[in-house]
């Protein structure tokens, strides 16, 4: 009696195993091992960082080799990989016609589900994979790559953040100090190990905007102040709003327009470095009165003939 | 200094049984200088941190079948692209301080 088959909706698309290993369906085991390793040299993780195209193609790849070096399966495959929901068919029967025998070739288990085979391979295999060295091979999940953005008041206390990462919540300790562009490693916090693999580890870039008036370089801070010209002539007393708060700060007598001071100490925080900060570089800027009264021309006149 | 605790090392004896891997390899990398083994009463270690740096040699090695002056080679070349990474943030950073 002929089968019927429902087809779904969603028709997976066939994966030309062969093709992607350049192989052609007479290649012998040891033409499929070379063709993998060629082409894993080629798009391997660790040879390609942060490349998400190399990772879907290795993918590929190493599903490719998981079917054609595993003779059951290219077996089943060469059967009925062009059709291969007649594959489940036929094998829902047979499981049935055997289910009172033995399962042979116990495989290792510790391979979570979504080990990053297609769906067209988890349709016609279930899933599963072997381990072990030499059998299927283990991969180190994915390394996930965020970027964090904080302003300068953020970097320059140390704080704890709560992230959401791939739907999870990770609350982070960020040390004050931390640079712009810098990229701290949480471990384990990436993509799920492949085959029993190790997770990945969650990679933080830190992007830091400037603060208005004031610019970092490493633990330096630069900012411009405006001086009254009097106190810049006589000398005087000014407070100023660093990041850590209000300075009082003395100014020489005669001091020149663009001038600059370095207040020790008052800079930004050394990153790990409890207690150790930059320093803070002051350039003046003498602001010269406007909207002068009589009286105050005429004693800039009598200065100027002095 | 750089005091390394005793949980932080790992036995390269263990690590081979674990990996299904010979320790002539894994010797192998230390005397090209790949890595770094630490003898305490006459056993291996090699430290916790060194461990991706090692899984990733013998994924080279076995899976890849990239013998040892490949790994050397890659490992230069993958250390320039990370320098020269964290080399460009630099700069950017320092580009960033005259256009802002």
């Amino acid at each position: 009696m002929p089968f019927i088959y429902l087809l779904s909706d969603e028709q997976m698309n066939f994966i030309d195993y062969y093709k992607i290993l350049g192989l052609d369906k007479k290649a012998t085991t040891s033409d499929i091992k070379k063709a993998y390793r060629k082409q894993a040299r080629k798009y391997h993780p660790d040879l390609n960082p942060n490349d998400a195209d190399a990772k879907q193609n290795f993918q590929q790849i190493n599903e490719a080799n998981e079917v054609l070096s595993d003779p059951e399966k290219r077996k089943k495959y060469d059967k009925y990989g062009n059709d291969w929901q007649h594959a489940e068919h036929f094998e829902n029967a047979k499981q049935y016609q055997e289910q009172s025998s033995n399962s042979s070739g116990q495989r290792y288990s510790g391979r979570q589900s979504d080990g990053g085979f297609s769906d067209f391979f988890e349709s016609m295999f279930g899933g599963s994979a072997g381990a072990g060295r030499g059998g299927q091979v283990k991969f180190r999940g994915e390394d996930f790559n965020a970027e964090l953005h904080l302003n300068l008041l953020d970097a320059f206390e140390t704080h704890k953040q709560t992230l959401t990462v791939n739907g999870k919540n990770i609350r982070i300790t960020i040390p004050a100090g931390i640079e712009n562009g810098q990229t701290i490693k949480i471990t384990g916090h990436g993509g799920q190990g492949i085959n029993g693999g190790p997770n990945g580890d969650l990679y933080i870039t830190f992007s830091i905007a400037n603060h208005p008036g004031i610019k970092r370089l490493g633990n330096d801070l630069y900012t411009h102040v405006d001086l009254e010209l009097y106190s810049a002539v006589l000398g005087g007393e000014i407070t100023l709003d660093t990041l850590s708060g209000k300075v009082k700060l003395k100014v020489k007598p005669e001091t020149q327009n663009g001038s600059k001071v370095k207040l020790k100490g008052k800079g930004f925080p050394v990153y790990k470095k409890e207690g150790q900060f930059g320093d803070l570089y002051i350039t003046y800027t003498v602001k010269i009165p406007t909207q002068l009264t009589e009286k105050q021309k005429s004693l800039f006149t009598e200065l100027s003939k002095s | 200094m750089k005091v390394t605790q005793i949980e932080d090392l790992i036995a390269v004896n263990d690590f081979c049984v674990n990996h299904n891997i010979e320790i002539s390899f894994v010797n192998l990398l230390q005397q090209n200088g790949l890595i770094e083994i630490r003898i305490i009463e006459s056993k291996g270690f090699v430290e916790k941190e060194q461990l991706p740096q090692l899984e990733k040699y013998v994924r080279f090695y076995y899976d890849l079948d990239i013998n040892l002056e490949g790994i050397e080679t890659i490992s230069y070349l993958l250390q320039r692209i990370e320098n020269q990474q964290n080399e460009l943030i630099a700069l950017k950073n320092r580009l960033r301080l005259y256009e802002g």
